[in-house]
C-alpha cells in the first residue's frame, strides 16, 4: 500500500497490539472477499443484486468482534461484512453467493438473506428495516430466557425514516430490551442523499425523546469505534437497553455493483485514504509499531489466499437439488 | 407516427406527457430527481415532482390523502414488495373510500411497480404479486407487456378515476417495440389477440406473453395453431374475448409467472369453468411458478418458473398429442 499521504490514525488508544491485529485480520479478509464478489459479479459468476460494504468495514469488525456466537446480529441489504464478522466462514459465504448448495443457506438465499445460525446470524433482509422489529423479538425471547444475550441489528440511513424504525425503537424502550441499534450513516440512501430525504441531520436526534444511549461515532476510526461499542455491550450484557450507536462512514462503491453513480462525485483518492477505515487502522498499528510493512502485506496476502480457497471451494461445490425449491417452503421438523 | 422506444422509456414518455396535459398529476418516488438533469424535474419542477424518504406507508397513504383532496398522483415504488409494507393503505383505504363514502369522493392513483425481477434477485425482489391485488374490489391492476401497452396503459391509469395498481415487468424493461408518439391510450378490460389461431387458447400475462409467442412458433411448425391472448388488465378482466377463443378452439393453456395459487390464472381458470364449461374439450392446463418463493440459485430459479418448454408440454397435454407428463 504505497501511498502519497498517509491516512489519520486510528484513535487506538483503547487498543492493545493483539486487537488491533485481529480487527485488521477481520477487515482485510472483508475487503478481499468483497473485491473478489465485484470481480466475481462484472462476469456473472455471481449473480443477482449485490451491495459491498468497502468503507464500512471497520463497524462491522469492530462490532461483530466483540460479540459471542450466541449473541444476535441481524443485518440487511449490504451484509457481508457482517456475516464475516460474526464468524461466517468465508467459503460458506461465497458459495452461497454463487448458488451453491454448500452455501449458508444451501444457495436459496444469497446475497442479501445471510443467515448463519451457528455463528449467531439469524439474518439479513432486503426490506429496507424490516429487520428492526425481528430484532426487537430476539432480544424479549433473550430476556425471557433469562440469559445475558445481546442483539445487534444493523440498518442504514435510510432506515431510520421507516415506520418499521420509529415503531420498533418505541417498542425497544417501553420494554427495556437489551439491544443495540447500529445505524451505519453513510449519508446516501440508493441515489438520493440524506437530505433529501429528511432534516434530522443525526439519528441520535431522531431518538432524542426516549432518553436511552445514543452516541454517533466516527465509524471510520475503528480504534474510538470499539471502545465506544464496548462499553455499550457492557450496558446490554448486564440487561440495559436498547442503546443506540450511530456509525458514520463513507460507501466506496455505488449502492450496488453496476451502479454508475451519476447522481454524486467520485471521491478524489486522498479525500478516500483518509476516510478508508482500514487504511486508518493499519497506518496506526504500523506507528505503533504492532505491525510493519512487511507484517500489513502478509495480513493483505492471507487474505486474498483465503478468498481463493473459499473460490475453490464454491465451485467445486453442486447446485442444490432442485426439489429443495419445493420441500423447503414449510418447517415439518419440530 | 410510432417509433421503437424501450418498455421503461415507453412509460415514462405516458407520465411525461400526462403530467403536461394535466397539472394535477403529481409524481412521487423514493430516487426521483437524483440529477439536476433529469426530465421529470426540469419540465415539472420541485413541487410535482417529488422525492419521498424510504416510508412506504406515509408516501403511499400520503398519495391517497391528496388523491382524495383533487391530485393525481403517480408513486414510483420501484419493487412491487415495497408496496406490502403500506398493506393498509393500498388495500384497506385506496380502495374503500370512495366506496364508503357512498360514493362522495374519489381516489385517482396510480401505485407503479416493478415485479419478477427473476434474476438472482432472490426471494423478496422477484415476486408476481399482482394476485394480492386482484381480489380487491375497488383496485384495478393492469400489467403491460409491450412497450406500446406500457405507454398506453399508464397513460390511461393515470386518467382513470381509481387507484391503479400498475405493475410493470422488471426483466421487460430494456425490451424495444414499436409506441405511437403523441397521446395514445390503450383501454383497461380490452385483452389483445397477439397470435391468431384454431387449435388451443393460451392466455398469458407480462413477460410470460413473449414465452407463450415463441411457444406457438414452434406449435405452428408441428403443425398447431395457437391463439394468444393477453388479457392486459386483470382487472377489469376481458374474459369475452377468452371466452370467444375458448369457443373456437376447446382448448386452454394458462401461463401465468405468478405461484399457483395466487396466479391470475387461477381466477381465469375458474370464469372459463364456470361461463365456457361445454366448449371445453379437454381439462384446462395452468403452467405457473410452483407454489415457493424464488430462490436465489440460479437453476433452481429457472426451475420454479414456467417457460417455453413447460408451455409446450402443456399444450401437448391439453391437445393429447403427447404422452401426459407430470
Ligand atoms: C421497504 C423498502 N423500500 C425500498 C427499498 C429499496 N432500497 C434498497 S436499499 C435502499 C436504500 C437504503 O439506504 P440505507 O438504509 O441508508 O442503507 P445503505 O444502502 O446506504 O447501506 C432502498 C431504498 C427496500 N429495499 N425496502
Ligand atoms: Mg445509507
Amino acid at each position: 500500500m504505497g501511498t502519497p499521504t498517509p491516512p489519520p490514525a486510528s484513535t487506538s488508544a483503547e487498543l492493545d497490539g493483539e486487537t488491533a491485529l485481529g480487527l485488521l485480520r477481520t477487515m482485510w479478509r472483508i475487503r478481499c472477499f468483497e473485491e473478489r464478489v465485484a470481480q466475481l459479479k462484472r462476469t456473472l459468476q455471481v449473480h443477482g443484486l449485490i451491495h459491498l460494504s468497502i468503507g464500512g468495514e471497520g463497524v462491522a469488525a469492530a462490532i461483530c468482534g466483540q460479540l459471542r456466537d450466541d449473541d444476535t446480529v441481524y443485518s440487511g441489504h449490504r451484509a457481508h461484512g457482517h456475516a464475516i464478522a460474526k464468524g461466517a466462514p468465508l467459503d460458506r459465504v461465497m458459495a452461497e453467493l454463487m448458488g451453491r448448495s454448500d452455501g449458508l443457506c444451501r444457495g436459496l438465499g444469497g446475497s442479501m438473506h445471510l443467515v448463519d445460525r451457528a455463528h449467531g446470524l439469524l439474518g439479513a433482509t432486503g426490506v429496507v428495516a424490516g429487520n428492526i422489529p425481528l430484532a426487537v423479538g430476539n432480544a424479549l425471547a433473550a430476556r425471557l430466557r433469562g440469559s445475558d444475550q445481546v442483539t445487534v441489528v444493523f440498518f442504514g440511513d435510510g432506515a431510520v425514516q421507516t415506520g418499521y424504525f420509529s415503531e420498533s425503537v418505541n417498542l425497544a424502550a417501553l420494554w427495556e430490551l437489551p439491544l443495540i441499534l447500529v445505524c451505519e450513516n453513510n449519508g446516501f440512501a440508493e441515489f438520493t442523499p440524506r437530505s433529501a430525504h429528511t432534516t434530522v441531520e443525526r439519528v441520535c436526534d431522531a431518538v432524542a425523546p426516549y432518553r436511552f444511549p445514543c452516541q454517533s461515532v466516527d465509524g471510520t476510526d475503528v480504534g474510538a469505534l470499539f471502545a465506544v461499542f464496548a462499553a455499550d455491550l457492557d450496558l446490554a450484557r448486564r440487561g440495559r437497553g436498547p442503546l443506540l450507536l450511530e456509525c458514520m462512514t463513507h460507501r466506496r462503491r455505488g449502492h450496488y455493483e453496476g451502479d454508475q453513480e451519476a447522481y454524486r462525485d467520485a471521491l478524489a483518492d486522498a479525500e478516500w485514504q483518509r476516510r478508508d477505515p482500514l487504511a486508518r487502522l493499519q497506518a496506526d498499528a504500523i506507528a505503533q509499531r504492532w505491525l510493519d510493512e512487511a507484517g500489513a502485506g502478509a495480513l493483505e496476502q492471507g487474505a486474498r489466499a483465503e478468498v481463493e480457497q473459499a473460490v475453490s471451494f464454491a465451485r467445486a461445490s453442486p447446485f442444490p437439488a432442485l426439489e429443495l425449491a419445493g420441500e423447503l417452503v414449510y418447517a415439518s421438523e419440530r | 407516427m410510432a417509433r421503437e422506444i424501450p418498455y421503461i422509456a415507453a412509460i415514462n414518455e405516458a407520465i411525461h406527457q400526462e403530467m403536461a396535459r394535466d397539472e394535477s398529476v403529481l409524481y412521487f418516488g423514493q430516487n426521483l430527481a437524483t440529477t439536476e438533469n433529469d426530465e421529470f424535474l426540469k419540465a415539472f419542477g420541485s413541487d410535482r415532482v417529488r422525492v419521498t424518504p424510504i416510508s412506504e406507508t406515509a408516501e403511499i397513504g400520503m398519495a391517497v390523502g391528496a388523491a382524495i383532496a383533487g391530485m393525481r398522483p403517480v408513486v414510483e415504488l420501484y419493487m412491487a414488495e415495497f408496496m406490502l409494507v403500506a398493506m393498509d393503505q393500498v388495500v384497506n383505504e385506496a380502495p374503500r373510500f370512495r366506496y364508503m363514502s357512498g360514493g362522495r369522493v374519489k381516489v385517482p392513483l396510480v401505485l407503479k411497480a416493478g415485479y419478477g425481477f427473476t434474476a438472482g434477485w432472490a426471494g423478496q425482489h422477484t415476486g408476481s404479486i399482482y394476485g394480492m391485488f386482484m381480489g380487491i374490489p375497488g383496485l384495478k391492476v393492469a400489467l403491460p407487456a409491450t412497450a406500446a401497452d406500457a405507454k398506453g396503459l399508464m397513460a390511461t391509469a393515470i386518467r382513470d378515476e381509481n387507484p391503479v395498481c400498475y405493475f410493470h415487468h422488471y426483466l421487460l424493461t430494456l425490451e424495444p417495440g414499436e409506441v405511437p408518439e403523441g397521446e395514445y391510450l390503450v383501454p383497461f378490460g380490452q385483452a389483445s389477440v397477439r397470435r391468431s389461431g384454431g387449435d388451443v387458447t393460451i392466455v398469458a400475462t407480462g413477460w410470460m406473453v413473449g414465452k407463450a409467442l415463441a411457444a406457438a412458433e414452434s406449435l405452428a411448425a408441428e403443425g398447431i395453431e395457437a391463439e394468444v391472448i393477453d388479457p392486459r388488465t386483470l382487472v377489469p378482466l376481458d374474459i369475452d374475448t377468452i371466452l370467444s377463443s375458448v369457443e373456437k378452439t376447446g382448448h386452454v393453456v394458462l401461463v401465468d409467472q405468478a405461484t399457483r395459487h395466487a396466479s391470475a390464472s387461477a381466477l381465469i381458470a375458474a370464469e372459463i369453468a364456470d361461463h365456457g364449461f361445454s366448449a371445453l374439450k379437454a381439462p384446462i392446463k395452468q403452467v405457473t411458478a410452483l407454489d415457493a418463493s424464488v430462490p436465489y440459485s440460479e437453476p433452481m430459479e429457472a426451475y420454479v418458473l414456467p417457460d417455453e418448454a413447460k408451455i409446450l408440454c402443456a399444450v401437448h397435454q391439453v391437445l393429447g398429442t403427447a404422452p401426459v407428463a407430470a
